[in-house]
């Protein structure tokens, strides 16, 4: 078997290719389904209906997609310039720690002060924590790949440690939460008595914006051109390390944007559950998105809507919500699949 | 009468890859003491027919046979067997390990508990003394030059029993002396009544060694000739279609000094010789060209020129103004046009696309961009416009470059490179891989540029391409660079002797 590359590919085939992985995804899932004893056409309704089937459930949706909408960008950004950012899952919760930290009334200012504050603040945080890997990188070849997965627990362990320490709320009754941030940090909900939050609005402009600077500035450009092949842009005059170093802050400081919109937008204080696993999850929506930060924001909605659909299916048909664990991971096989296929040709023999 | 069996048979081999026809239709016999050069243009399908003779690719039609047996499609070690042996244009040894060591692998089972050494060393004396490739069984390979390499290459064929040699290019890698001795070589290996395809683009090495010459265009076999019969300029023309009239060189007066290097040396990098206290004068309106073999320093050099490199004792100077915090962005500041060596790895981003490559040196620039900022209509124009003045054939300024061949990727590259009008270009290898009309077309340019007063350093391992175009010739040898000599003051033959290592008498 071997793979050859087709000259061009159609508009047909870029839109033919991802349904058609999309559909492979829900077959395969589908057998799964069946093994558990259930219709898997019923089964898959019931996913669509708990996802987008009611005014509550597409704002469930919507709210649970936020932080993946931020996490997938900080990955995309990265990718596309090879920076394999893995800690996506820190940076986050450097991002929301720090909000925790200035925002339960260490700086008692009015909410149109406070929350660009916070938002900088977490921006920062997050940055510096991507740069120190970056920085290894750049100048001993140190594998990104390794040190920012591992700060992952790194971090995750350093907040544990707030949190059962200086951070810990006195009115928890000892649980190992902090206390809530004060209500001028409180990012406002679009409707009223719902969960979806502004942080959302922001997470869309942030992608649209990301579109902007990845296709129409100088630093979007470098970035691709070192993301394809960085000896050529060293050789064509491009300042390499200097590209490298602006992803990752840039790829950091998103992530920590979602740290900070989870406690200010939804939860109000840090917990060890704050996220289940979004840094990681922001790498496949990144993917099924092909790093396109526009396409990041359908992805992120579509990954939120299985978990979400999955939950309430799962009440209602008995069939285990991990099924959404197998569709999203499954998406992704089938959709780095179909990439391959719109691109080679197979040839056997 | 067995006489008549041919040693290789090539029956209507057919192979395409997608829309492109690589080999169609090709048939030749290959008799016994024979020496057949198969002659034919980067991309006219050579390598490719040679694969599916040694089973490397499999052809869509047709067969191979050997001695009158039909060879399985994709199975190399059937080739093996059958006797057909590959020297390949790459060498295919394990540096780490001895010359014995290398030529004995792969032919003994692996369970056999060890190398029956003495055996194989006497074995492979015999071959050294018959053919004349005398080697050191017990050097490592590491320790030889490219020459004693080769050499290695083709006793490993024949300890195998070869008894149908190809040899991919083999005189890409040598100095003009060691040509020499690999023809003698062949000379006996025919003579065992051994059949010889000696697969090359150069005319006088074809007419030189060969009995019996095949030429292909585009896929094609466009002539069959007996080298007796035929002369360089038919030959060219077969391989072109067309007739081929060499550059023309007008007299340009000598400007003043663009670029010098006094007492130049640079650090060991991973790759190649580093220079050792080089000297070197660019003046405007000559072409100064280097010659050598490669891996001798050109790298070094082509990165000094280019701001890849930086020196380690020494002065660069441009413009006469010696540099400090050289870089890429440091060279094209100071109006130095690069053409690289390597296209794919350095002078492109194959996946972006060709607007995107031909602004990627000058993106900077206020006509490119502005508060960080670009202006893609202002690029597209630009990149029509170097389209249309280098005659680049391509889809659209959108297309990928990666779809786009070498010719015209080199030509969208000489066109970054030439605007605006740069003072001092260097040109490493800037017809490798090409067609000869698109090497025609750089050397134009290149002339153009140089009417126009710039400085070239042309960098390039042929000699014929060098002596046509260089005002002055300078040798590359070890990392030392030799004094230059003026256009037609060196033979061939003495440029050759100081390529391997020898000063000039």
């Amino acid at each position: 078997m071997r793979l050859e590359p087709k000259p061009a590919s159609s508009l047909a085939a870029s839109i033919l290719y991802p349904l058609g992985a999309l559909l492979a995804t829900f077959v395969i899932a589908g057998l799964l389904v069946m093994a558990a004893g259930a219709n898997p056409i019923s089964v898959f309704g019931l996913v669509l209906k708990g996802a987008a089937g009611s005014q509550f459930a597409i704002l469930e949706t919507l709210t649970r997609a936020t932080p993946l909408i931020f996490t997938g960008l900080a990955v995309a950004v990265a990718f596309r310039a090879k920076l394999w950012n893995i800690g996506a899952e820190a940076q986050l919760y450097i991002g929301a720690t720090v909000t925790v930290i200035l925002g339960t009334g260490a700086l008692p200012l009015p909410a149109i002060v406070l929350i660009p504050l916070l938002m900088l603040a977490a921006l920062l945080c997050g940055a510096l924590l991507l740069a120190g890997p970056a920085w290894l990188k750049i100048r001993f070849g140190v594998d990104e790949v390794v040190t920012t997965l591992l700060l992952n627990f790194i971090v995750l362990l350093f907040v544990s440690m707030l949190l059962e320490g200086v951070l810990k709320d006195p009115m928890s009754l000892g649980w190992p939460q902090s206390a809530k941030v004060i209500t001028e940090a409180q990012l406002p909900r679009i409707i009223a008595g719902k969960r979806l939050h502004y942080g959302f609005v922001i997470a869309v402009a942030l992608a649209i914006a990301l579109w902007f600077v990845m296709k129409k500035t100088v630093l979007g450009y470098e970035m691709r051109a070192v993301g394809h092949n960085a000896g050529a842009a060293r050789f064509l005059g491009m300042p390499v390390n200097g590209i490298v170093m602006k992803t990752a802050l840039l790829s950091g400081g998103i992530a920590a944007l979602g740290g900070f919109s989870e406690v200010a937008g939804l939860k109000g204080n840090l917990t060890l559950d704050l996220s289940p696993g979004f840094g990681y999850t922001g790498i496949v929506v990144a993917m099924l998105a092909m790093l396109n930060p526009i396409g990041v924001i359908f992805s992120a909605i579509f990954v939120a809507g299985i978990f979400v659909g999955a939950a309430a299916m799962s009440r209602a048909a008995g069939v285990p919500s991990y099924i959404a664990d197998v569709i999203v991971a499954t998406s992704l096989l089938t959709m780095v699949t179909a990439i391959m296929l719109s691109r080679y040709r197979i040839r056997w023999r | 009468m067995s006489t008549n069996i041919p040693a290789l048979r090539l029956t209507s081999i057919t192979k395409r890859f997608g829309p492109l026809t690589a080999n169609d239709t090709i048939s030749f016999d290959v008799n016994q003491g024979e020496v057949i050069a198969l002659l034919g243009e980067n991309g006219a399908g050579k390598t490719t027919l040679m694969n599916i003779l040694f089973g490397h690719y499999v052809a869509d039609e047709g067969s191979v046979e050997v001695f009158g047996q039909t060879l399985p499609p994709g199975d190399p070690k059937a080739a093996l067997a059958a006797g057909v042996g590959m020297v390949h244009q790459h060498f295919t040894l394990a540096d780490n390990m001895t010359v014995l060591d290398n030529i004995a692998l792969g032919t003994q089972s692996l369970f056999r508990p060890r190398l029956d050494r003495a055996a194989a060393k006497a074995k492979i004396a015999g071959l050294a003394q018959d053919f004349g490739l005398s080697v050191k069984p017990d050097a490592l390979v590491a320790d030889l030059s490219v020459g004693e390499r080769q050499r290695v290459e083709i006793l490993k064929a024949l300890y195998r029993d070869a008894r149908v040699l190809i040899l991919d290019e083999p005189t890409a890698v040598l100095t003009p002396t060691e040509t020499d001795a690999l023809f003698k070589t062949l000379k006996l290996l025919v003579a065992k009544g051994l059949s010889i395809i000696f697969i090359s683009h150069k005319l006088h090495e074809v007419m030189a060694a060969s009995d019996r010459v095949l030429v292909l265009r585009a896929g094609k076999l466009s002539g069959e000739r007996r080298t007796v019969d035929t002369n360089r300029r038919e030959l060219a023309e077969l391989m072109v279609g067309r007739e081929i009239t060499p550059p023309a060189v007008p007299a340009v007066p000598r400007g003043r000094v663009l670029f010098e290097l006094s007492g130049v040396s640079t650090v060991r990098q991973a790759h190649g010789t580093p220079l050792k206290q080089a000297n070197l004068i660019l003046h405007g309106g000559q072409i100064t060209g280097v010659a050598g073999v490669s891996g001798n320093g050109q790298a070094a050099l082509a990165g000094l020129v280019a701001g890849t490199e930086t020196p380690s004792a020494g002065t660069v100077t441009v413009n006469g103004n010696a540099i400090s915090g050289w870089s890429p962005r440091a060279a094209l500041a100071a109006g130095i046009a690069r053409v690289p060596e390597d296209r794919h790895s350095q002078g492109a981003v194959a996946d972006m696309s060709v607007m995107e490559n031909v602004i990627a040196e000058h993106y900077r620039d206020a006509r490119f961009s502005r508060s960080g900022l670009l202006d893609w209509a202002a690029a597209r124009k630009f990149t029509q416009s170097i389209i249309e003045d280098y005659n680049v054939k391509c889809p659209s300024p959108d297309a990928r470059i990666r779809l786009l061949s070498g010719g015209n990727m080199q030509k969208l590259i000489l066109g970054r490179a030439l605007d605006p009008d740069p003072s001092v270009i260097l040109a490493n290898q800037p017809s490798r891989g090409l067609d000869v009309g698109a090497v025609a077309y750089v050397h134009q340019k290149l002339l153009e540029a140089r009417s126009r007063g710039a400085a070239i350093l042309l960098i390039s391992e042929d000699l014929e391409e060098l002596l046509a175009l260089s005002d002055r010739i300078v040798v590359i040898s070890e990392g030392h660079l030799s004094r230059p000599s003026a256009r037609g003051e060196l033979t061939v033959r003495q440029i050759g002797e100081m390529m391997a290592g020898h000063e000039a008498a």
